[in-house]
């Protein structure tokens, strides 16, 4: 096998999951795994949106159990790993023990960018349970970059051998990128990733400045399926990334096919960048609020934009999802006082 | 009026805000602050309000055990259960404001009246606390088949002991929506918020009822008694809203504001377990004190 340079984590099967609403189902999960595992891609994360454990009514239920699609996800993979992503507060380490059971080899520990010690429990577990372990700092654009390098300080400290930056609002423009990839690469021995949105259009030229900066893992999502307007569109960076001479060890030709037969059905509608994403690009808002944010603005005869903008300003983080409601019935009763 | 001797076992943020609420009792003789740190800020107020201070933790107090039948204990799960165990055989109630669960859970508008004589009562979390209370309020309308929380807390208020060990409040929360608040299968999330200034806790609770058992009007009925109920001895326990109603199933958004004697106001998650363990006490208090009244034959009815 080719050696890679970068090592990619497709996460359609778990950011997609907000896309879809959470409506997976088994055989959905095990086409798109197996055609994952032909293109050989290294990692593939397969999890509820918001992690393990988060099929509820705060985020959405699941249509099938994610251990379920954990398994039938593994059940088709040789040669990729099977990734979970567990937000600790919503999962817990039993769920991660569930999900090694039925065989996930990886764990990416997800925390606000200023909240890494509750991480430690369940960097610990997976490490215990042999698995491969990341801290995963959501929202990174809230922090400054020094606090950033001090809690991805912290993930490592407690045994993580990947820290990533992720930027869940789909907000960060390259050079902020770039910025928070170099302090961390000075600053930590850990491995360093990006994960972006592509609500400004930027996800593409984040990663690329991410890798620039000595990222080592990127994470993508074919056809952009992803939460907000998607992520970097994976079939497209393995494509740039071949022809910067950067191996990924991903065969081009399979992911362009899978995009196209596979994921485009999966679909509910084209990965576009609308109203509702780009205004959570502008705002900084956590991108799997949009559908929810949709629904909201619906129901209460509201612009979305107005919702999410004033989710902004109360810098509402990353499992909020019930603000939207709480926030879209206040905006209403201030219009309807208007009138 | 008579007053039931109380201590507190633990010197820090939670134990300083529990003394200065015991000081306001009316049925209730805040008399010993028991730590382990003579330096702390707890321990130098205790001995400014003429408490009996003790540095060498419940040993200082064996010694001493006709200073509090009821003793709070704000530590960790480990030392309570030491706790426990030193007390046995002595007429004494802990407050358990740990997580060790070492006893039945109690929320004080729910479950208290099935309690009297217990060697240790639990508090199950904060996000239990304030939860709790509308789950029950809807079970007792329409039995509750599934009935999931959020709590949202400023980080600020979210100490090393919780962070070390977040699973233990999302599963002892969970088991508390079950046990306690009477739903079937419960769930809970909690989500720290870094904001400044710190947002006060918020909570939102789910409830989906059986099939054709919704009745609108009785539940949001029972939920505004429950509110009242809760109010009584967390004044700044409110809705943010009215209950909404879809289908089957119910959403309550609440918030809870520190009432800021020693934490601050945003703090309300520990201001309610303050708050809460106050009030078990309290009722236990009545409990002692009626039965010096009416002499000992009730309670020796009692098996305990």
């Amino acid at each position: 096998m080719k050696k890679r340079d970068i090592f990619v984590t497709e996460v359609a099967l778990r950011d997609g999951s907000h896309a879809v609403a959470h409506q997976f189902t088994a055989d959905q999960v095990k086409r798109v795994a197996k055609g994952l595992n032909k293109a050989n891609v290294p990692y593939i994360e397969v999890s509820h949106g918001d992690g393990l454990g988060g099929s509820s009514l705060q985020y959405g239920k699941s249509a099938v159990h994610e251990i379920e699609l954990i398994s039938a996800a593994a059940s088709v993979c040789d040669k990729s790993t099977i990734s979970v992503l567990l937000l600790p507060g919503i999962g817990t380490v039993h769920e991660l023990r569930d999900a090694a059971r039925e065989g996930a080899g990886m764990v990416r520990v997800a925390t606000h960018v200023t909240e890494a010690d509750v991480s430690k429990q369940h960097i610990s577990a997976a490490k215990e349970l042999g698995m491969e372990t990341v801290g995963f700092l959501m929202m990174a654009h809230m922090a400054p970059v020094e606090e950033l390098v001090k809690q991805a300080q912290l993930m490592e400290s407690y045994g993580a051998d990947t820290v990533y930056v992720v930027d869940s609002a789909g907000t960060l423009l390259p050079h902020e990128t770039a910025e928070r990839i170099r302090a961390l690469r000075q600053s930590l021995h850990a491995d360093i990733g990006f994960h972006g949105h592509n609500n400004l259009s930027l996800a593409m030229a984040n990663t690329l400045a991410a890798i620039e900066e000595g990222a080592t893992r990127v994470d993508g999502s074919i056809r952009c399926l992803g939460a907000g307007a998607g992520n970097t569109q994976t079939e497209v960076l393995i494509a740039v990334l071949d022809k910067m001479g950067i191996s990924t060890g991903v065969d081009l030709y399979e992911m362009m096919d899978l995009a196209q037969d596979v994921i485009a059905p999966i679909l509910p509608k084209p990965q576009e960048i609308e109203k509702g994403s780009l205004i959570l690009g502008y705002a900084g808002v956590y991108s799997s609020f949009l559908l929810h944010s949709e629904k909201a603005a619906r129901k209460y005869n509201l612009d979305i934009r107005d919702i999410l903008v004033e989710l902004g300003n109360r810098k509402v983080v990353g499992g909020q999802e019930d603000m939207i409601v709480d926030v879209a019935a206040e905006l209403a009763k201030k219009k309807e006082a208007l009138i | 009026m008579e007053k039931v001797k109380v201590g507190i076992i633990g010197s820090g943020n939670i134990g300083t805000d529990l003394l200065m609420k015991l000081m306001r009792s009316k049925t209730l003789e805040v008399t010993t602050m028991i730590g382990i740190d003579r330096h702390s800020d707890g321990l130098k107020r205790a001995k400014a309000n003429g408490l009996k201070v003790i540095v060498n933790g419940i040993d200082g107090f064996l010694e001493r055990p006709e200073l509090a039948d009821i003793l709070f204990d704000a530590t960790s799960a480990k030392a309570h259960f030491r706790h426990v165990e030193a007390l046995e055989g002595m007429d004494k109630q802990l407050i358990d404001l740990t997580p060790a669960a070492a006893g039945p859970s109690v929320v004080p508008s729910v479950n208290m009246k099935d309690y009297t004589r217990e060697r240790s009562l639990n508090l199950i979390t904060c996000g239990g606390q304030a939860t709790i209370p509308i789950v029950h309020a809807v079970n007792r309308v329409s039995p509750v088949d599934y009935a999931e929380i959020a709590a949202t807390i400023a980080s600020k208020s979210a100490g090393p002991g919780t962070r070390a060990n977040i699973d233990e409040f999302t599963i002892t929360t969970r088991k508390g929506i079950e046990k306690v608040g009477g739903a079937k299968k419960g769930k809970a999330i909690i989500i720290l918020n870094p904001a400044e200034p710190p947002i006060m806790m918020r909570d939102t609770i789910y409830c989906e009822v059986a099939e054709g058992r919704m009745k609108e009007q009785e539940i949001t009925d029972s939920i505004y008694k429950m509110v009242n109920e809760v109010q009584k001895y967390v004044p700044g326990y409110r809705l943010r809203s009215e209950p909404v109603f879809d289908k089957n199933a119910v959403t309550v958004f609440a918030e809870v504001e520190g009432a800021g004697d020693y934490l601050e106001t945003y703090a309300g998650n520990l201001d309610i377990m303050t708050a809460a363990a106050v009030k078990v006490a309290e009722e236990l208090a009545e409990i002692r004190l009626g039965k010096a009244a009416a002499g000992f034959a009730e309670a020796e009815g009692r098996h305990t």
